[in-house]
């Protein structure tokens, strides 16, 4: 009956390539062709100016309340950019770079937040799921695709998003053990902004990182400059070539901040030190990445010029084409599509009765 | 008195009822620095310490769990789930535990505990915040469901759900968080759950709304009343379970005629339990069948499309006017 040590072996590892300047690990940089380089570097600027935009929208009552992801750019896009368009993504709400760059229309993305359930259209082209605004709740729907990819025998990953705050829930903590148990192709990616609305890191978890979580459940956490895109992105391969190879899940924790608001309905002011926000705009991820592409000759100055001229007229495009299209959409009976497979009769019913108070709803207004 | 918002009046609630009483003690996601995300408990962690006002993990089943526990040791917490929305990842702990200890512990231990939570449409939110979901708890034995319709109620119905010895389900509407003000004294002021109150006297006609669609019915109600000459009279619930019609029934063994409104979905809502229990009690008073009006039995749309979900004041016009010529 002795006392002894338990066999328990697990090392964390922490990944950073591309420091806050721009100065990389000439060791650890993949090798990556020129042109993924300058996509992803179009992207991320897509992204920052997208998101300016729908804050722009919604200030102006255009859209309605959405989550900024501005500082977030590389730890979304880094690891979306290591998956196959045959992969699977369940995304949190806070993912919309993510969600473009797998082949969501910015349009959508506009109508969904413009109040259009149209906009929560999943484009043929990929297999995601629509957001998810219950905290943690996507990262199970990962786990049964990833054990249905297992019974096929597919070579498909599934990859799921959340933020520190999700570790919290019930749901992750039993999506990791699923996934554990099971040993199936899934990567858990946290997007540890450091803030769950008004809760900070400290007050979510005593854990020191949320990548060691993951020994808990038997497989490998790692955690990553998230304001790196280069280390998000060899982070997110390896995990999924060991997963896609068959060995299993793991768990990437991208340290970024969340520069913005939780949504528009927030103010931080009340909760954090605008210190604490200046330090991390120090850390952004895509300036650092610009310096690095500078350095590496494969961007010009004239070239960024460039992406920013065409980003703004995508933008401009964009924002024209969907407001154009809520002009098409909103009738109100397609608020009982997609319901069922078939609209049961009393369903049926209440269209015409919606549709009826509706229009005497409009008669009544014109005639005072 | 002061006037005030339905946020500042159950502010107060919360702060008397602390001050009065050491066992009370909130929990929440956000509730203490930040003051809840509506502000309803903005400043209560100054004035009672972070030890009271308990800002938790993100984590429903966590907050509405340890708030059980807290409640069977004699505390008697104030959970905030941050929308109604958010309630199914805690809904276990209510449907298995809170509800059942009182029965499971053959009366050794009991629940008082309330869940607050923001409830309802009509505010351009997003996706799972805006529904009314009340009847999964109405439906459910051993918890209470509460629905202030005003700040004056509000504050009034929150110091009785936090005295009640059973656990409360406490839905705020939020598009009344800020709609309007009203005079809310500072001396305690007490309304008893599971009755109803008549906002409105009227001998044609028996109209029982709740929560946010009360300034609708009584607008309805006004209109009614000036354009077609009919007086309508109007309850508000306040309580949606225990449910206790028996004033409602007195009026409609009066006016013949009733019309029921709620945001919450038609089937299986409120309202059918109401036209059952007036059937059960005034049968032979009614003259035409009860009319519902009601949000449709569909997935909450986004925000582009809720005004046609929503029950208004000339949807339940129609309905009334539809009811007394059938």
């Amino acid at each position: 009956m002795p006392k002894t040590p338990l066999p328990f072996s697990h090392q964390s590892e922490y990944l950073s390539i591309l420091d806050e300047n721009g100065n990389v690990d000439k060791a650890l940089e993949p090798e990556l062709p020129e042109e993924f380089l300058l996509k992803l570097y179009w992207y991320m600027l897509l992204g920052r100016r997208f998101d300016e935009r729908m804050l722009n929208l919604q200030r102006q009552g255009r859209i309605g309340t959405f989550p900024p992801l501005i500082g977030q750019e590389a730890s979304q896009l880094g690891a979306v950019a290591a998956l196959k368009p045959s992969d699977w993504m369940a995304p949190a709400f806070r993912e919309a770079l993510a969600e473009i760059w797998r082949g969501k229309s910015m349009e959508n993305t506009i109508l969904y937040y413009a109040g259009y359930d149209e906009g929560g259209v999943i484009e043929k082209s990929r297999n995601d799921l629509p957001l998810a605004i219950p905290v943690s709740s996507q990262t199970l729907h990962a786990v049964g695709i990833a054990m249905a990819i297992k019974y096929r025998g597919q070579p498909d990953v599934a990859m799921t998003f959340f933020g520190d705050g999700a570790t919290s829930e019930g749901d992750f903590h039993e999506a990791l053990n699923f996934a554990g148990v099971f040993q199936v192709p899934v990567i858990f990616v946290c997007q540890n902004n450091q803030w769950a609305i008004s809760t900070p890191l400290a007050k979510q978890t005593r854990s020191e990182t949320i990548a060691q979580k993951a020994a808990s459940y038997g497989f490998p956490g790692i955690q990553v400059d998230g304001n790196d895109i280069l280390a998000v992105y060899s982070a997110s391969l390896k995990a999924i070539e060991r997963a896609r190879s068959g060995e299993g899940p793991s768990l990437i924790e991208c340290l970024t901040y969340r520069m913005g608001l939780h949504t528009t309905a927030d103010d931080p002011t009340k909760y954090r030190d605008n210190k604490e926000v200046k330090m991390w705009e120090s850390r952004d991820p895509i300036s650092r990445f610009r310096t690095y592409l500078l350095n590496k000759g494969v961007l010009s100055n004239k070239k960024s010029q460039q992406y920013e001229e065409e980003i703004k007229t995508e933008i401009q495009g964009v924002v024209e084409r969907s407001e154009e299209l809520m002009t098409e959409l909103g009738a109100p009976e397609d608020m009982f599509a997609h319901q069922y497979d078939e609209l049961p009769p009393h369903l049926l019913r209440q269209r015409e009765e919606m549709l009826d108070q509706w229009r005497l709803d409009q008669e009544e207004e014109k005639h005072g | 008195m002061a006037k005030m918002t339905m946020v500042q009046a159950l502010n107060l609630a919360l702060r008397q009822e602390m001050e009065k009483d050491d066992r009370v003690i909130l929990l929440g996601e956000d509730v203490g620095v930040d003051g809840g995300v509506f502000r309803v408990s903005d400043g209560l962690i100054d004035r009672f310490g972070a030890e009271r006002v308990i800002d938790t993990p993100l984590a429903e089943s966590g907050i509405v769990g340890a708030a059980i526990g807290m409640a069977v040791y004699g505390l008697r917490p104030v959970c905030e789930i941050q929308f109604s929305g958010f309630t199914y990842f805690n809904f276990h702990q209510l449907e298995s535990h809170a509800a059942r200890l009182r029965h499971r512990s053959q009366g050794k231990y009991h629940v008082p505990m309330v869940l607050r939570a923001p409830y309802g449409g009509g505010v351009r939110a997003l996706e799972h915040h805006s529904e009314s979901r009340e009847a999964y708890y109405a439906h459910t034995p051993g918890l209470k469901m509460v629905i202030p319709s005003g700040p004056r109620n509000s504050r009034a119905l929150m110091v009785s759900a936090i005295r009640d010895p059973d656990p409360v389900i406490f839905f705020e509407p939020k598009s009344l968080y800020r709609a309007f003000r009203e005079e809310v004294p500072e001396e305690e002021e007490i309304l008893p759950l599971g009755v109803p109150v008549k906002v409105r006297e009227g001998g044609d006609m028996t109209l029982v709304a709740y929560g946010a669609m009360i300034p609708p019915s009584l607008e309805a109600a006004e209109a009614l009343k000036s354009n077609h000459g009919i007086e309508v009279e109007v309850f508000d619930l306040l309580t949606i379970s225990p449910l206790d019609v028996t004033l409602i029934a007195e009026s409609v063994r009066k006016t013949g005629h009733a019309v029921v409104v709620h945001e919450a979905h038609r089937s299986f809502g409120p309202g059918a339990e109401i036209m059952a229990r007036l059937m059960e009690e005034a049968f032979f008073y009614l003259e035409a069948p009860v009319k519902r009006v009601t949000g449709y039995d569909i997935i909450y749309p986004l925000f582009a499309r809720e005004n046609a979900y929503m029950p208004n004041a000339k949807r339940i016009v129609r309905a009334v006017r539809e009811t007394l010529a059938s």
